[in-house]
C-alpha cells in the first residue's frame, strides 16, 4: 500500500521520539524521576510506604498503590483547567493497573504507596511517559518490584503502523482511516501489563503493532536503567 | 562478577544456581534476580541487595530515635520515621510506672532513644530496657538520610569516634537517621552537627575519615 509513508515530523514508522530520563529530581520525596519523550515531559514522585488514610480504605491483606495523574495547567497551549477531571481520574486508575503487576505490595499490608505524576509538558503519549517515570520513581523509593515497566504507544495512521504518536498524529490526523492510538506497557522481559486501543484496527495489525512496540520498549528500558544507575554513580 | 554492583529491580545478578538468594533478591529458573534498587553484595554464597534510597525500614536490634506521638493506656506510640509508627509498651520500661502517670515518664512531643525489639504483622515494638536508652532531656537532635548512617558511623565506629574526639560531644546515631548530640556548650553541639552534615554530604568520597581529619584541622584553625 503506502510504501513511502511520510510522517509529519519526518520520523520512520518505527522510530520513537527522542527520550531522556533522570532519577532523584525531588529531594523531599522518597523516590522521584523525570521522563521525557519528545515534547512530553512527566515527573513522578513516590511517597511511602506509609500509613493509609482514610483508614477505611486500607487493605489489611496487602499494600495499596495509589496513583494521581495530573496535567499542569500550562502543559498544553490552551490552558487546561487545573484539578482532577474525568480524564485524569481514568488515567490515574490505568497507571495503577499498569504498575500493579510488578510492584510487590504484599510486603506492606495495610500501608499505601503514593505515586504523584505530573505532566509539565504534554504532546500526546502522556500516560506512557507517566508510567515510565513512575516505574523509575518506585524503584528509586526502594519499593520491591518484580521488574521495571516501560510504556510506549503504538498506533495506526491511515493504514500504516507507527510508533509513538505525537499530538498532531493523535488528534489532528484525519486522512484515510484516521488515526488509532494503542498505548502498551511491557515489563523488562517483554510481558504485557497494560494495553488500550482507541480507534479501529484489525487483529493482524494489532499483533504487528505489539511486536513493534515491544522492540521499542527495550530502548526505553535501557534509558530507564541507565538513569537509575547514574543516580547512584553521581559522586563515585 | 565484581564484589558490589548497582542493580535495578528485575535485573539478573548471577547466573548459576550455586548462590543463595538473600534479602531483596529472588531465585528464578535461570539465576538470581534483584527485587530492589541498590547495591548487590555477595558474601560467601549469599547474595543480597543493600537499598540506598527510600523509607527507613527497621530491623530487630536497631537503636532508633523517635518522637512520642500518642499515649495509650499501656504504652506510647512513637514516630521513628519508618512507614509505620512504633509502639513502646509499659512492659518494656525498666521501672515501675503508675498507670495514671504515663505522661510523667514521657509526654507527647518528647524524644526517646529506643531499641527495636520486634517486628511483626501488628507493627514495630520498641524497648528501653538496655543501658543508654530512654527519654532525651538535653542536647540537640538532627536528621540525616537513614541510608547515610553507616558512613557517619564509619568502619567500626571510626568516623563517629573522630567527631566525638574533635568536638567533645557525646553523640548517639539512631539507625533511622536521627542523631542526638550533647556537649558542654551549644557551640560544641553545633560544631558536631556541622561536621556530621559535612560527612553526610560527602558520603560518596572514599577515604572520608582522613579527609575529615583535615577538615577538623582547617575548621579549628579559623
Amino acid at each position: 500500500m503506502t510504501k513511502e509513508f511520510k510522517r509529519q515530523d519526518g520520523r520512520k514508522p518505527d522510530e520513537i521520539r527522542e527520550i531522556s530520563a533522570k532519577v532523584g529530581i525531588i529531594p523531599n520525596a522518597d523516590g522521584s524521576a523525570m521522563f521525557q519523550s519528545g515534547k512530553t515531559i512527566a515527573i513522578a514522585a513516590v511517597y511511602g510506604p506509609k500509613e493509609h488514610h482514610p483508614r477505611n480504605q486500607r487493605n489489611p491483606a496487602r499494600g495499596t498503590l495509589r496513583c494521581t495523574y495530573n496535567m499542569m495547567s500550562f502543559s498544553v497551549t490552551d490552558r487546561i483547567r487545573p484539578g482532577p477531571n474525568r480524564r485524569s481520574t481514568e488515567i490515574s486508575k490505568i497507571i495503577e493497573w499498569a504498575l500493579e503487576p510488578v510492584v510487590m505490595l504484599d510486603k506492606y499490608p495495610g500501608l499505601v504507596v503514593d505515586v504523584h505524576i505530573h505532566m509539565t509538558q504534554a504532546d500526546a503519549g502522556t500516560r506512557c511517559a507517566g508510567i515510565n517515570a513512575a516505574a523509575m520513581a518506585l524503584a528509586h523509593a526502594g519499593i520491591p518490584m518484580k521488574d521495571l515497566v516501560s510504556s510506549i504507544a503504538a498506533g495506526k495512521l491511515d493504514k500504516t503502523i507507527v510508533l509513538d504518536l505525537d499530538k498532531y498524529e493523535d488528534s489532528e490526523f484525519e486522512e484515510g482511516e484516521g488515526s488509532t492510538d494503542i498505548p502498551i506497557t511491557f515489563t523488562g522481559d517483554g510481558k504485557l501489563t497494560h494495553i488500550q486501543v482507541d480507534g479501529h484496527i484489525t487483529t493482524e495489525q494489532l499483533k504487528q503493532a505489539i511486536k513493534m512496540a515491544r522492540e521499542a520498549s527495550k530502548k526505553i528500558y535501557e534509558v530507564q536503567k541507565k538513569a537509575l544507575k547514574d543516580s547512584l554513580g553521581g559522586g563515585k | 562478577m565484581t564484589d558490589r554492583q548497582i542493580i535495578i529491580p528485575g535485573e539478573k545478578i548471577v547466573d548459576s544456581g550455586d548462590f543463595l538468594p538473600g534479602e531483596g533478591t529472588e531465585k528464578r529458573t535461570d539465576g538470581i534476580y534483584a527485587l530492589r534498587f541498590g547495591l548487590a553484595e555477595t558474601s560467601g554464597k549469599l547474595i543480597k541487595v543493600i537499598p540506598l534510597s527510600g523509607v527507613y525500614s527497621p530491623r530487630r536490634g536497631n537503636v532508633v530515635i523517635g518522637k512520642v506521638e500518642e499515649i495509650n493506656f499501656n504504652g506510647w506510640r512513637i514516630n521513628i520515621n519508618a512507614s509505620e509508627t512504633a509502639f513502646l509498651s509499659l512492659m518494656e520500661v525498666p521501672r515501675y510506672v503508675n498507670k495514671d502517670g504515663l505522661d510523667e515518664v514521657m509526654d507527647i512531643g518528647d524524644m526517646v532513644i529506643a531499641k527495636v525489639w520486634g517486628i511483626n504483622k501488628r507493627g514495630i515494638d520498641l524497648s528501653i530496657k538496655s543501658r543508654g536508652l530512654g527519654r532525651i532531656d538535653e542536647g540537640i537532635i538532627m536528621e540525616i538520610n537513614p541510608h547515610k548512617v553507616p558512613r557517619v558511623i564509619g568502619k567500626e565506629g571510626s568516623m563517629i569516634r573522630l567527631i566525638k574526639e574533635n568536638t567533645g560531644c557525646s553523640i548517639t546515631v539512631g539507625q533511622n537517621g536521627l542523631i542526638w548530640i550533647t556537649g558542654n556548650k551549644v557551640e560544641d553541639e553545633l560544631f558536631a552537627k556541622k561536621a556530621i552534615l559535612h560527612v553526610a554530604q560527602k558520603c560518596f568520597v572514599s577515604g572520608l575519615t582522613e579527609e575529615m581529619e583535615k577538615w577538623f584541622k582547617e575548621e579549628k584553625g579559623k
